[in-house]
């Protein structure tokens, strides 16, 4: 199979989803003659035109609104972000108007829409530019969240949320951009909501999503050279997450750890230890541990970063906390 | 707040000399040379009709929040309905609507029953959002009335989201995007400003300028007091407008319409208007005189167009007292219909939230 870069796959998908669809477009911060900022859009202001690759101002809450509106009244936006901390002098239209227009109006008007832009750690930008907040979007009904970790599941999983007919956050990884990985010529999508078994494993089960879920595949080798068998599932959506997937995973191996690169309090991973607790708490033969970032903002620093974010080591530190292995 | 003019006559000559301001006026100067048009007696009568109804309609809401029938906040429109009643006239069907909380004159003048928001008043099932929204959440797709939202400020870049899908989709049609005075200090609006103007987006933003942000007057929150040179900064042609003057308001909103269809863009009209009532239910308005309040009731939008129609014979006062008896009549069944209508099922709190229709919930 021919092998192809996370931003090419994320192009891709936008690509074929408004050649098909032609109220689909894409509006942002430097998406049009810069050919993005990431270099994600690029060529696509040549094949659609300024008519649906839209520049913006910088003016994160006044395009954000201005695509919900969009939204609203029939079209589908891509709103790019340039990352997910700059959504949060938009998160007003993300919150309150686009998961919120289809429940005030009864069903009247939804809001088909997908923010998407790169989210956490890329690399000593200091604090600001390197925070997590898919467990923030996804606190919120009304909203879908999608985080993944691969080329062929960012295509897939992209073309999806443009054709949802509910606001989709997506959030991707500038760490990740150049990331290669196989993707079919011919065109799939890949649904909303379904999680995917990395690996198999029989000792402990491992769940973790986006970039982050490389720290969980590295231990997993590791751990496989002492004897311990590691199942890695890729949780892809953290809203609606398929807790389905993770409690069948965890009555086969008994254990659980999540690693999760956002900070530890009402996180993903807090939110699947109480699903695990209340729906298989008689197969559990450890307590269920979590990796999570260190509960401080990050620093500029390497060793800081090192100290913070979660890694190899606590991973298999937690892991083998749980099997009872020293 | 600006003193406009009394009459009908002296508020479209004002506007007339003085359309816009500055950068704006380079643009539009030629657009706003306006001959004063002359109204019909069906537009007239329809005037009266339509802003009775939501006086009437008001009064009675005011009442039923008293008796605890209505409940959570209730912004009443009392003073303000010519900024509704001559926009309506002046725009077509197709035409997208948009705005804050203060929302119940909005559909009763664009044609919702007043049956729909009295009943979402009460959150009966039968409301137009049935009673998922309530007094900040009304919207009717039938009429194209975009909401009732409750942050102020965010429905316009909502507004200049909702005309841009018509730009886009090559409509001709365009959006009618209300803001509070206490909303242009909000920086949404600004950013919405600025990129509408930019690409020229056909939304008519409105400033219901009623004086007063909830208890804090306009002068209090900003040095720059004449709201309509907000929009010089972005070049956008602006005017303010005599808004007790239903006449004044429809030829300020044709000549936006106008603007907008041509693909100029975006206009900014400041209403100036002003609101009897307090700003919600709870506020007994302390801050402003009685004969501040004397003063605008005086220019009372409503008494404004009676006065033309009976000088003008388009009816007479028996005429117009059979019409208030029918208005009566119909707040009074609304109130029924509310009344009789039942609350929505404890299964509607799981549906609306996604179209998708078997989305997992979490339920434990």
């Amino acid at each position: 199979m021919r092998v192809i870069q996370f931003r090419e796959a994320l192009r891709e998908a936008m690509n074929e989803e408004m050649r098909r669809d032609e109220s689909v477009f894409l509006m942002g911060e430097e998406v049009a003659e810069y050919n993005g900022a990431y270099k994600v859009s690029q060529g696509m202001l040549d094949e659609f035109g300024a008519k649906r690759i839209i520049d913006t101002p910088i003016a994160e809450l006044g395009f954000a609104g201005i695509g919900v509106g969009a939204a609203m009244n029939g079209l589908r936006p891509i709103i790019e972000f340039m990352t997910f901390n700059f959504s949060l002098v938009a998160i007003d239209q993300v919150i309150n108007s686009a998961a919120k227009t289809l429940a005030m109006s009864a069903g009247q008007y939804g809001s088909p829409i997908v923010f998407r832009g790169p989210t956490g750690n890329a690399g000593q930008l200091g604090a600001q530019h390197s925070q997590n907040f898919e467990n923030w979007y996804a606190n919120t009904p009304g909203l879908k969240v999608v985080v993944p970790a691969n080329p062929h599941d960012a295509k897939g999983l992209l073309k999806s949320s443009i054709r949802d007919n509910d606001p989709v956050i997506f959030m991707e990884s500038e760490m990740m951009y150049g990331d290669k990985g196989e993707v079919p010529e011919e065109e799939y999508l890949i649904p909303l909501g379904v999680a995917d078994v990395k690996r198999q494993g029989t000792d402990v089960t491992v769940v973790s999503f986006g970039k982050i879920l490389k720290v969980a595949q590295q231990a997993a080798e590791e751990l496989e050279k002492e004897g311990i068998s590691v199942e890695i599932i890729d949780l892809r959506t953290v809203r609606p997450i398929d807790y389905a997937a993770i409690v069948k995973s965890v009555k086969k191996t008994n254990r659980l750890v999540i690693v999760e690169e956002a900070w530890p309090l009402a996180s993903i991973a807090t939110d699947i230890t109480y699903n695990v607790q209340r729906h298989a708490f008689d197969y559990l033969d450890a307590p269920i541990r979590r990796v999570n970032s260190m509960d401080v903002p990050l620093s500029y620093a390497p060793t800081l970063i090192e100290a913070v974010l979660p890694n190899v080591k606590r991973t298999i530190e937690a892991i083998k906390s749980v099997t009872y292995v020293s | 707040m600006s003193d406009a003019k009394n009459t009908a006559k002296t508020a479209a000559k004002t506007t007339t000399k003085k359309p816009v301001r500055k950068t704006a006026a380079k643009s539009t100067a030629k657009k706003t040379t306006t001959k004063k048009t002359s109204f019909s007696k069906e537009t007239y009568m329809k005037w009266y009709e339509d802003m009775q109804l939501m006086r009437k309609f008001e009064e009675k809401a005011g009442q039923l929040y008293g008796q605890q029938k209505i409940r959570g906040f209730c912004h009443l429109y009392i003073g303000q309905e010519a900024c509704v009643a001559g926009a309506v006239s002046a725009l077509t069907k197709d035409d997208k609507w948009i705005t804050a909380y203060r929302d119940h004159a909005h559909p009763l003048g664009l044609g919702t029953s007043p049956n729909a928001v009295m009943a979402e008043l009460y959150g009966k099932e039968t409301g137009c959002s049935k009673g998922k929204g309530g007094s900040m959440h009304m919207f009717d797709k039938e009429v194209n009335f975009m909401g009732g939202h409750g942050i102020v400020g965010a429905q316009v870049p909502m507004g200049a989201g909702i005309g841009f899908a018509e730009k886009y989709n090559e409509t001709g049609n365009l959006c009618i995007c209300y803001m509070g005075d206490g909303a242009v200090r909000q920086g949404a609006i600004h950013e919405a400003f600025n990129m509408a103007m930019l690409w020229k987006i056909p939304v008519i933003f409105v400033i219901e300028n009623n004086g007063y942000a909830m208890g804090t007057s306009v002068s209090r929150t900003s040095n720059v007091i004449d709201l309509s040179t907000l929009g010089e900064s972005y070049d956008m042609p602006s005017e303010g407008v005599d808004a007790m003057s239903v006449e004044a308001v429809h030829e300020a909103v044709a000549r936006a319409a106008d603007r907008a269809r041509s693909g100029e863009g975006p206009t900014l009209l400041e209403f100036r208007t002003y609101r009897y009532k307090g700003h919600s239910m709870s506020d007994p308005a302390k801050y402003r005189t009685r004969e501040e309040v004397n003063t605008y009731r005086k220019k009372d939008p409503i008494e404004q167009v009676k006065d033309v129609i009976l000088k003008k014979k388009y009816a007479s006062q028996e005429d117009l007292d059979k019409i208030d008896a029918g208005i009566k009549e119909k707040v009074e069944a609304s109130v029924k219909f509310a009344e009789e209508s039942d609350f929505p099922d404890a299964s509607e709190a799981f549906k609306d939230i996604y179209k998708q229709e078997d989305y997992p919930f979490i339920m434990d």
